[in-house]
């Protein structure tokens, strides 16, 4: 039975083999429709949490549920049924090497559809339209800027209109334009698609911009949630540390190590 | 050496001992898993056609080439040795059997393993690097399936008919230096090589070598590539192993089959 949240997170922990925890008891609802952010630092936690979303990974303790689906208990047929309606955009674009935009953007219509090589064209170009891109189409990946290549990869990620899109770091190596235009692609393909997305990213101002909601993870702790203003206005030192930049704080800019002087010999 | 010093190497090699069984038995699950997804390769043998084009069609220059300068050079030693005990007449028979038992998959083998194994392992391990095999599964899409299996199967079609390729220009490579440029007569040079090689003995012999290397090479790059660590350093070692594991599996392999094909002969 649908609910009014698409994922739901409850009393999830994940650690790999027997070492530290990476997520700790974490909880979390992502409402259909809204654009929700997770952020935090490097190594906090964020991108395991989205690769548990996607059934990559199993959690240790807990269940995540995906449009009332347990992602865990799902057999391979299952799982792969209910990736056919998520779209996950990789840091780095990921687009395939060998095959031209147009190609990349069409993969998915080509393996999971029967649609004639016709309606292929009009929907890949529909979707290059979006982003951008459609007199790109035959050129190669390796011909593309990164913020070009984040593009495609994004066309590709909304090829099948999934109900849900994640975005792992979109914003990384950006420069300020194409920064710009993909934070603005994440909104208004979000709301044109009436999908439902999760940004991971570390990127505070941007996301702030865009985003409905916001959960704050440390060190695999959820520590804060709460709208982008409340975000701003957080009095939680990690909190306030990562939103603002600061270099003192909780998170240290040193790595610890033995007393300098000792060092360099003058004690 | 020390008592510590011989704890230390039994411990080294008790760790290799393991680290190979159990790299041997993850090996063994993803060819199992190979075989079982390939369903799709035939379904859509566009998938294989592309990949025979890239491990065997490119792989064809290199082996015709060896393959005719392997042929002159047996034409040479083999006239050489013949003509001791006068029997120059059966260089024909000497070239097309060293070629087709032997030289032919061994060398091929060999060859496409330096050539399109290395070029696979290379190719998946960088796929895997900029985890486009990721997100291939977070499209709902098999890697083993889409990618691995139609490799595989290309590779397992090529290896028997870039062999064959390999003898058949090495045979030609016997006769110029032979028959052209030595001046053993033609006539003794083929009619003595029709009788002497036998179609199941030494030709489907050689066909089996061949496809049996087919399959241990190509299996070895595609695990090489796919358990590769996503790094550069790990995509060159994933590279070197790969020619160097499947060099040594042709030979150890060429000499159980010949042992199993050629007994009490």
């Amino acid at each position: 039975m649908a609910t009014d949240h698409l994922v739901e997170i409850s009393d999830v922990s994940y650690s790999y083999g027997r070492g530290r925890p990476v997520l700790t008891e974490i909880n979390m609802t992502i409402p259909r429709g809204k654009v929700v952010a997770i952020m935090g630092i490097s190594g906090s936690g964020k991108t395991t949490l989205l690769r548990l979303i996607g059934g990559v990974l199993k959690p240790t303790r807990g269940q995540v549920r995906v449009d009332g689906r347990i992602t865990h208990e799902l057999d391979i047929e299952e799982l792969y049924q209910l990736r056919r309606r998520m779209g996950l955009l990789f840091q780095f674009g990921a687009l395939f090497t060998d095959l031209s935009i147009f190609d990349n953007v069409a993969f998915q219509m080509r393996e999971h559809t029967d649609l004639p090589e016709s309606m292929i064209r009009d929907l890949v170009m529909m979707k290059l339209q979006a982003v951008g891109l459609r007199g790109a189409h035959r050129m190669m990946p390796s011909e593309l800027s990164g913020g070009m290549a984040r593009r495609a990869a994004l066309a590709r990620a909304v090829a099948l209109d999934p109900m849900l899109i994640m975005y792992d770091e979109p914003f990384t190596g950006l420069d300020p334009i194409s920064l710009g235009v993909i934070a603005n692609l994440v909104r208004r393909l979000n709301d044109a698609l009436g999908a439902t997305s999760i940004v991971v990213t570390h990127d505070v101002q941007e996301a702030l911009d865009i985003v409905d909601y916001v959960y704050y993870l440390s060190e695999g702790v959820m520590v804060a949630h709460g709208t982008p203003e409340e975000i701003r206005a957080a009095q939680d030192p990690r909190v306030h540390q990562f939103v603002w930049g600061e270099m003192d704080g909780p998170v240290a800019f040193r790595y610890p190590s033995r007393n300098f002087g000792e060092e360099v010999g003058l004690v | 050496m020390s008592e510590h010093g011989v704890i230390a190497s039994i411990r080294n090699v008790g760790h290799w001992t393991t680290n190979a069984v159990l790299r041997l038995g993850i090996a063994t699950r993803f060819f199992t898993l190979t075989l079982l997804h390939s369903g799709t390769s035939f379904r859509r043998p566009r998938l294989i056609v592309r990949e025979l084009y890239f491990s065997g069609v490119l792989s064809l220059i290199i082996i015709l080439v060896s393959g005719l300068f392997v042929g002159m050079v047996l034409g040479f030693q083999g006239f050489h040795t013949l003509q001791t005990y006068g029997s120059e007449s059966a260089l024909g028979v000497l070239v097309a059997l060293s070629l087709v038992r032997e030289l032919g998959p061994v060398v091929a083998g060999l060859l496409f393993a330096s050539r399109a194994g290395s070029a696979m392992t290379a190719e998946i391990g960088l796929m895997k690097a900029t985890e486009q095999l990721s997100a291939m599964e977070m499209m709902a899409v098999d890697p083993i399936a889409r990618v691995v299996a139609p490799r595989f199967w290309a590779g397992v079609i090529s290896m028997p008919l870039l062999a064959a390729m390999f003898s058949a220009m090495g045979v030609f490579g016997g006769y110029l230096v032979g028959v052209v440029l030595i001046g053993v007569d033609e006539g003794s040079f083929w009619s003595q090589m029709q009788s002497a090689v036998d179609f199941r003995e030494d030709i489907l012999n050689g066909v089996i070598k061949s496809f049996v290397f087919g399959i241990a090479i190509t299996w070895i790059a595609l695990f090489e590539g796919y358990d590769a660590p996503p790094t550069a350093e790990g995509v060159s070692g994933a590279t070197t192993r790969t020619v160097v594991t499947s060099s040594l599996v042709i030979l150890g392999l060429d000499f159980i089959l010949t042992s199993f094909m050629f007994r009490g002969q």
